[in-house]
C-alpha cells in the first residue's frame, strides 16, 4: 500500500482514539455537567464540615450550581472554611443558607443553598453568612437520648 | 566454582543486564528527537503497531464489556443495585481493565512482531550495515518504532474501554432489561473524568513505554540465530506481561489509594 | 588482471599497526598483526573461516576496539568511542557486506537510495539519477523497481554493491564477496570489483577464501593463519610461487599440510577399542 494510504489509516487511527475518549468523557463521565467552565468563588464557614470532600457538587432546589474547589480550617475559629465555585449564571441573595446535606440516605455529601429574600446579590468572593453544619450522627444519637431520658424524668416528676 | 561465587556470579550478571538495559533506554530517548523530525517513519510504525492491533483489541473489549456486564449483573442484583451496573462496568473498565488487558494483549501482538522484525534485521546484519553507512540504527529503527508504541497504546487502551462500555449497554439494556437512563446517570455523575479516566490514559502510557521498550531492548540483544530470536519474543511477552501487572500495582496504589 | 592504468600512489590508506584482538579472553583472534593497504589499489585479504579476516575489517570500521595497538584511516587514528569521528570517517567508507545485509522492508531503488537520503540533502530527481547509475554500473538498473524478496543471491550482492558505492567512497570493503556464488556472478563480482576501483581510483579491501578470483584481480594479497598471524603477503605471483608450505597448502587447496585434516582425537585404537587393554 502507498505511502498516502498509511499515512489516511493512521490518521484515521488517532481520529478514532480521539473520539473514544471524547466519548468516554462526556458519555460515561462526568464532564459534560461541568458546565460553561465560568465560575465565581464564594467562601461558606461551617463548624463542621461532616464527610464533605472537595469536588462535591453544590446545589440549589436539586440543580446542580457548582463545585467545592477546596476545604481548609480556619486557625483562628477553628470553623471549617469552603470555597465554592459557582456557575456565572446564577446569582444568590445576599442571605443566602448554605446546608451541608446528605444525597440519599447513606450517600455523598453535597451542598445546598437555599435563596434567600435580600433584593443584593452576593458577588464574587463573598462570604456567605448563613450556614447550617453537617449533622453528626453521634450527636444526634445522644440528642434522642437525652430528649428520652428528659422525657421519662418528666413523667416521672408529674407522676409524683 | 562453589555455589556462593556461582550465586554471586549470577547476581553481577543481573545488575549488569539491568545496567546495560539502562543505558539502551537512555540512548533510546536520546534517539527520539531525530527520530521525530523524520515523522513519516513513526507514521509508518504506527501503521504497524497500532492500526493491525485494531482488530484484536476491539474484539476484546467488546467480549471483556459483554462478560463484565453479566457478570456484575449477577452480583448488583442481590442487592437490589443493578442500576448502577454501567457505573461499575465503566470503572473497571477505564481504571484497571483497559489499560492492563490492553497492554497484556498489544505485548502480545505487537511486541513479539516488534522483537521478532528487529531481531531478525540484526541477524541479517542490517543494524551493522546501517552502523557502517555512518547512520544511527536506534535514531532510524528503534527510536519510530518506540514512539509509534507510546502514541498507540493509549489511543488502543481507550478504544478498548469504550468499546466495553457499549458491549456492556448492548447487554445490560438490551438483552437483560436494566434501565437505559440508570445506566447512563449514575456513571455519568459517579466516573470523574481526571481522577478515572486520565489516570487510565496514564496507566496506559507507562504500559506502552514499558512494553516499547523490552520488546525493542529483547531483539536488539537477541543472539542472531533462530532459536535466539524466538527465545527473545518469548522473553518480550513475559517480561512485558509481568512488568505491567507489577506497575500496574503501583499505579493503581498511587492513585487510586485515597478517595 | 590487475591494470596497468591504477593510479600509482605509495602511501597507505590504512596502517593497522601491532593490534591484537579477541572477542574475549580466551580466544585471541589477531595476534600483534601489522598491515597497510596501499591507496588505489586492491589488497585481498585470504584465509581459511575463522582466521579473523572479518574480525578486520570491523576494526577498521570501528565497530569493535582493538585490545593494543592502533588502527588508522587516512592519518586519523579510528576510535570507536569517538562518535563524531566515526560519523565522519564511515562516509567515507563503503561495505558490502556477505549476503548483502540490504534492508528487507525497501525496495531495490530505495536499499541504494537509502545512504543518499540519509547522509545528503540532494534533490530526488538528482538521488534518482545517481541510484540508476550506480545500478547501471552493476548491470541491474532494470531491477530497480523489485523488492528485496524478489532478487536472488547473486542479484542482492550487486545491489549491496551498488549500495556500497552510493556515496563515492574512498575505501570499499568487501566481506567475501564470492561465497555462494556460482562462476559466471563469481567472474562478474570479480570484475565488478577490479573496474570500480581503476575507475572510480578508490581502495579496494576484499576479504575472501576464494584464491583464484582474488589472485585474479589483486594487486597486493595477505594471508592470515588461524589465531591471527601473517604467514604471508606480497603480489599475486609471489604467492603462487611461494615455496612455505601453509602458503602452498592453502593456494593450491590440498587437504592435508600444516593445517591438518584431523581434527585432534585420540588414536584409532583407543577409540574403536582395538589393541591391547581394548575389549572388541
Amino acid at each position: 500500500m502507498g505511502k498516502k494510504g498509511i499515512e489516511t489509516l493512521v490518521g484515521l487511527f488517532v481520529l478514532m482514539g480521539m473520539l473514544g475518549l471524547v466519548f468516554l468523557a462526556l458519555k460515561a463521565a462526568n464532564l459534560a455537567s461541568f458546565g460553561g467552565g465560568d465560575t465565581y468563588t464564594l467562601t461558606a464557614k461551617f463548624d463542621n464540615i461532616g464527610g464533605l470532600k472537595p469536588r462535591a457538587p453544590v446545589r440549589s432546589a436539586g440543580v446542580n450550581v457548582g463545585r467545592v474547589a477546596s476545604i481548609t480550617l480556619d486557625a483562628r475559629t477553628y470553623q471549617g472554611v469552603v470555597r465554592l465555585e459557582i456557575d456565572k449564571g446564577v446569582q444568590f441573595p445576599k442571605d443566602s443558607q448554605a446546608r451541608i446535606l446528605t444525597a440519599g440516605l447513606l450517600g455523598d455529601q453535597y451542598i445546598g443553598l437555599e435563596p434567600g429574600a435580600d433584593e443584593k446579590t452576593l458577588v464574587a468572593g463573598d462570604t456567605i453568612t448563613q450556614t447550617q453544619s453537617a449533622v453528626v450522627l453521634e450527636s444526634l444519637i445522644s440528642q434522642f437520648l437525652f430528649n428520652k431520658a428528659a422525657d421519662a424524668g418528666g413523667e416521672a416528676g408529674a407522676k409524683k | 566454582m562453589n555455589f556462593v561465587a556461582l550465586l554471586g556470579a549470577r547476581a553481577l550478571a543481573v545488575l549488569n543486564s539491568f545496567g546495560h538495559a539502562a543505558f539502551f533506554f537512555l540512548d533510546l530517548l536520546r534517539a527520539i528527537p531525530p527520530a521525530m523530525r523524520r515523522f513519516g517513519l513513526v507514521v509508518v510504525q504506527i501503521h504497524a503497531i497500532g492500526n493491525r492491533s485494531l482488530i484484536i483489541i476491539l474484539s476484546s473489549g467488546l467480549a471483556v464489556g459483554f462478560v463484565l456486564a453479566l457478570q456484575m449483573y449477577y452480583a448488583l442484583v442481590t442487592y437490589g443495585a443493578a442500576e448502577s451496573l454501567g457505573l461499575i462496568v465503566n470503572l473497571a473498565l477505564v481504571r484497571e481493565l483497559g489499560p492492563v488487558v490492553t497492554g497484556l494483549l498489544f505485548a502480545g501482538r505487537a511486541g513479539t512482531s516488534l522483537t521478532a522484525e528487529i531481531g531478525l534485521m540484526k541477524a541479517g546484519e542490517q543494524i551493522a550495515a546501517m552502523e557502517m553507512m555512518a547512520i544511527d540504527p536506534k535514531a532510524r529503527v528503534l527510536a519510530p518504532r518506540f514512539v509509534a508504541g507510546m502514541v498507540s497504546m493509549p489511543i488502543l487502551a481507550i478504544l478498548f474501554s469504550a468499546i466495553g462500555i457499549l458491549g456492556a449497554y448492548v447487554v445490560a439494556v438490551l438483552l437483560i432489561g436494566v434501565d437505559a437512563g440508570n445506566f447512563w446517570s449514575i456513571m455519568q455523575s459517579k466516573v470523574d473524568v481526571w481522577r478515572d479516566v486520565g489516570n487510565g490514559i496514564v496507566k496506559s502510557m507507562v504500559f506502552g513505554v514499558i512494553c516499547s521498550f523490552v520488546a525493542l531492548y529483547q531483539g536488539y540483544e537477541t543472539d542472531a540465530t533462530p532459536e535466539g530470536v524466538a527465545y527473545a519474543t518469548t522473553r518480550t511477552v513475559v517480561i512485558s506481561s509481568l512488568a505491567i501487572l507489577g506497575m500496574d500495582f503501583i499505579l493503581t496504589a498511587l492513585m487510586f489509594s485515597t478517595p | 588482471m590487475p591494470s596497468e592504468n591504477a593510479p600509482a600512489s605509495g602511501d597507505a590508506l590504512i596502517e593497522i599497526d601491532h593490534v591484537t584482538f579477541g572477542y574475549d579472553a580466551s580466544r585471541t583472534i589477531l595476534n600483534d598483526i601489522s598491515l597497510r593497504f596501499q591507496r588505489g589499489k586492491v589488497t585481498s585479504i585470504l584465509g581459511s573461516s575463522g582466521c579473523g579476516k572479518t574480525t578486520l575489517l570491523r576494526l577498521i570500521g570501528g565497530v569493535h576496539a582493538a585490545n593494543s595497538g592502533t588502527v588508522t584511516f587516512d592519518g586519523e587514528r579510528i576510535d570507536s568511542r569517538d562518535r563524531e569521528l566515526m560519523f565522519r570517517l564511515r562516509r567515507r567508507m563503503g561495505v558490502l557486506f556477505q549476503f548483502g545485509a540490504l534492508f528487507t522492508d525497501l525496495s531495490v531503488f530505495d536499499n541504494v537510495a537509502f545512504p543518499l537520503r540519509e547522509q545528503t540533502d540532494l534533490k530526488e530527481s538528482m538521488i534518482r539519477d545517481i541510484v540508476l547509475m550506480k545500478l547501471n554500473a552493476v548491470g541491474l538498473r532494470g531491477a530497480a523497481k523489485l523488492r528485496i524478496s524478489e532478487v536472488s543471491g547473486g542479484m542482492a550482492r550487486r545491489i549491496a554493491l551498488a549500495r556500497a558505492i552510493a556515496l563515492d567512497p574512498e575505501l570499499i570493503m568487501y566481506d567475501e564477496p564470492f561465497a555462494g556464488l556460482d562462476l559466471v556472478s563469481m567472474g562478474v563480482a570479480a570484475r565488478l570489483i577490479r573496474t570500480l576501483n581503476d575507475v572510480t581510483g578508490s581502495t579496494s579491501l576484499v576479504i575472501s577464501h576464494d584464491v583464484p578470483e582474488c589472485m585474479a584481480i589483486s594487486d597486493h594479497v595477505v594471508l592470515l593463519a588461524n589465531g591471527g598471524r601473517i604467514v604471508a603477503q606480497g603480489t599475486p605471483d609471489e604467492l603462487m610461487s611461494s615455496t612455505d608450505p601453509e602458503v602452498r597448502q592453502f593456494v593450491r587447496g590440498e587437504p592435508d599440510g600444516p593445517v591438518k585434516f584431523h581434527y585432534p582425537a585420540p588414536t584409532i585404537a583407543e577409540d574403536f577399542g582395538l589393541g591391547a587393554g581394548g575389549t572388541a
